[in-house]
């Protein structure tokens, strides 16, 4: 592992529920995106249900927490509220006209959409 | 107790460092403080952002300098 310095503000942290259909892929696609964009920071949404202090509080020192749920079972969004975090900016995949289903084949055009719907939300002020 | 300040070795790390020790000679109280610069015990901690303060293994903050006022509170809470 490179010496990288973790000293810097991670601005805009990304959770996406990563769950099991292509909504949840595609949230996690979505967060990886916007990290290799260098617009956020993808997170351990994991680490936060598993209530780990230090993912915790690297989380809380954000000044953005956007959730990106695959759909309105809202999984991230709980799992975040429950670790006491609160969310600035929220995504509801299928609230955004892609229905859920197990086809694992993801449409790059659904994520892109997803992207573009995710910086739009970013651009608001907060 | 032990005090562990996690990071790099920045100045924000260093920072924090010396308000441990303040917060510690404060307080007139026995405690270890040490600075913990190994990427790989650091992200042991589950930290993706530093400098961050954990107390007897425990992460009181991450990614930000909390005043020796907030460190003496973890200390006498302990």
């Amino acid at each position: 592992m490179t010496k990288e310095c973790l000293c810097q503000a991670n601005e805009i942290v990304v959770f996406p529920c990563s769950g099991g259909s292509n909504c949840g892929q595609i949230a996690n696609d979505v967060a990886v995106h916007l990290t290799e964009e260098g617009v956020g920071t993808l997170f351990c949404l994991a680490g936060i249900g598993a209530h780990i202090p230090g993912m915790i509080e690297s989380a809380r020192s954000a000044k953005r927490i956007v959730a990106i749920d695959g759909c309105s079972v809202e999984c991230a969004k709980k799992t975040i509220e429950h670790a006491g975090l609160t969310i600035t900016d929220y995504v509801d995949i299928t609230k955004e006209g892609i229905a859920k289903n197990k086809n694992f084949k993801l449409s790059q055009q659904d994520v892109l959409f997803i992207v573009k719907r995710t910086k739009q939300e970013l651009a608001k002020e907060r | 107790m032990k005090i562990e300040i996690l990071g790099m070795g920045c100045p924000k790390c260093k920072k924090l460092y010396e308000n441990a020790l303040t917060a510690v000679k404060e307080l007139n109280v026995q405690v270890e403080v040490v600075k913990v610069e190994d990427i790989q015990k650091i992200m042991d901690y589950g930290l993706m952002s530093t400098p961050a303060i954990a107390i007897d293994g425990q992460v009181k903050a991450a990614g930000r300098i909390p005043a020796p006022d907030e460190i003496k509170k973890w200390i006498s809470a302990k």
